[in-house]
């Protein structure tokens, strides 16, 4: 059957290698593919160790897969208005099928992608992994990290439950403090001088469309760059370390 | 910098007793040019299996997470009646507790500022490029530095009541100090031995980070009084 399914002629259209049991349709299932070719279709051994890279990158990328999907879902239930915006919880909550189960999905998986991206910085760190020719990656993570909280914080509002309201309301008045620009600032992001309805459907503007986008596309260039700066980078003794030699 | 070895020219037309060519490598060059001798294996399957299951373990793990914890969801939202105490989201209780020591343009933008833009130059800062170990050269000027912007950094917090800051710098100065001559002292402190000074920086940032957000998440209760976690008053 398997094998009926593979010589049959539109199979072999859309896979265009057999099976990769030689390395010619290993490396063909790499480049082939427009997910997998930001891969190299050989990548080096050390590489793959867990301690090379705890595999921190990984977990944030994967979080941020879940929440996408979660975040698509949970669009199907939600108004960002007042006061439908806390009634659809309470449907998520107790109408939904499954709704409770993909709320929390969604709240639990944005932790781990904040706290994720926070380790796999200091993974990078400890291993000065932000050297040349990596050192922009290093300020597209950093400006990664900065969207992840940003798109953590305007999700904090939608509930508009009691945590959500004052959280929020704490946060934007230490934006106020900033000279000049503060109350502008504010002022834009909620739509107003308090945080009211206006605030809900800017945050959901921003939360949904405006910072998934720049996250889209600022991860493009991290993992892009990765690929181009020869792939991952370990500890300082994976290479020869410059340290010995400049400090001698 | 070592003093760079002597450079010959050498004529000769035997290929095997003279390279033929000479590439010089600057320490900061890819390190791909360095080693060449390296195992490389087949990205499928070696990389995608690890990272499908990469995926799976955290998908499976966030699920069951998700049938455990149910996500928190409290009264709506009323802007008359303020809960006491009001408190940001977790990642922002570092900044919310600084509040508590430092006027607001200090604790809200002149601080979060200063560490975003510290953490960008990283890569740029060449310090983070080429220290050795803090205590590689002896080191009595790097004592007496280290003593002196310990004591200012621990006067400053000290005035301003912050503690959790002023313990940790006079802790980490406790630490740095206990590596220099570490190379010969046991595995900790040889371990020790080894930071340089940008590691020791950014672990005294990561120390007081978590401990502003562990102090602001379950100590602090009613009007941002110290509390115990267990005392229910969060």
């Amino acid at each position: 059957m398997a094998d009926w399914l593979r010589g049959s002629a539109v199979y072999r259209s859309i896979v265009r290698h057999g099976t990769a049991d030689t390395n010619r349709n290993r490396s063909l299932v790499i480049f082939e593919n427009l997910f997998l070719h930001v891969h190299p279709v050989k990548v080096r051994e050390k590489t793959l160790r867990f301690s090379h890279t705890y595999w921190l990158g990984g977990v944030t990328l994967v979080s941020s897969l879940v929440l996408i999907a979660t975040g698509i879902l949970l669009m199907f239930y939600y108004h960002p208005s007042v006061p439908q915006a806390y009634r659809d919880m309470k449907e998520l909550n107790y109408v939904v099928d499954n709704g409770l189960f993909l709320r929390n999905l969604h709240r639990w998986a944005a932790h781990l992608m904040v706290f994720g991206a926070f380790l796999h910085m200091l993974r990078v760190f400890y291993h000065r992994a932000y050297r040349p020719p990596r050192q922009f990656n290093w300020v597209v993570g950093i400006i990664l990290l900065i969207l992840t909280l940003f798109l953590s914080y305007t999700g904090y509002l939608l509930p508009w439950d009691q945590l959500a309201f004052w959280g929020v309301s704490v946060g934007t008045n230490m934006a106020k403090e900033a000279p000049l620009v503060g109350e502008g600032i504010r002022f834009l992001l909620l739509g107003g001088n308090v945080v009211s309805e206006n605030a809900l459907l800017r945050f959901y503007v921003l939360h949904c469309v405006v910072l998934p986008v720049a996250l889209l596309l600022f991860l493009s260039v991290h993992i892009w760059r990765i690929r181009k700066d020869g792939g991952v980078q370990g500890p300082p003794s994976d290479v020869d370390d410059p340290r010995p030699e400049e400090s001698a | 910098m070592s003093p760079s070895p002597e450079l010959h020219v050498v004529e000769s037309t035997d290929p095997l007793a003279v390279p033929r060519r000479v590439a010089l490598v600057r320490p900061d060059t890819r390190p791909t040019v360095r080693r060449g001798d390296e195992r490389y294996v087949m990205t499928f399957p070696h990389l995608i299996v690890r990272e499908v299951i990469l995926f799976q373990a955290v998908v499976i793990a966030l699920s069951l997470a998700a049938i455990v914890f149910d996500a928190p969801l409290e009264g709506i939202a009323n802007p008359i009646e303020t809960p006491n105490p009001a408190k940001a989201p977790w990642y922002f209780l570092g900044l919310q507790e600084l509040l508590h020591y430092f006027p607001p343009i200090v604790a809200g933008v002149l601080l979060p500022g200063l560490v975003v833009l510290l953490l960008a130059v990283i890569p740029y800062a060449r310090i983070n490029l080429t220290a050795g170990p803090l205590w590689a050269s002896g080191g009595k000027r790097t004592a007496l530095a280290l003593a002196a912007v310990t004591a200012a950094l621990f006067a400053l917090f000290a005035v301003f009541g912050c503690w959790p800051i002023a313990v940790p710098t006079l802790l980490t100065a406790a630490a740095m100090f206990a590596a220099r001559g570490g190379a010969r002292g046991g595995r900790l402190r040889r371990a020790l031995a080894q930071v340089t000074l940008p590691e020791w920086i950014m672990t005294w940032f990561v120390v007081i980070a978590t401990l502003l957000t562990v102090i602001g998440t379950f100590f602090r209760g009613p009007g941002w009084a110290f509390v115990w976690p267990w005392s229910g008053a969060i």
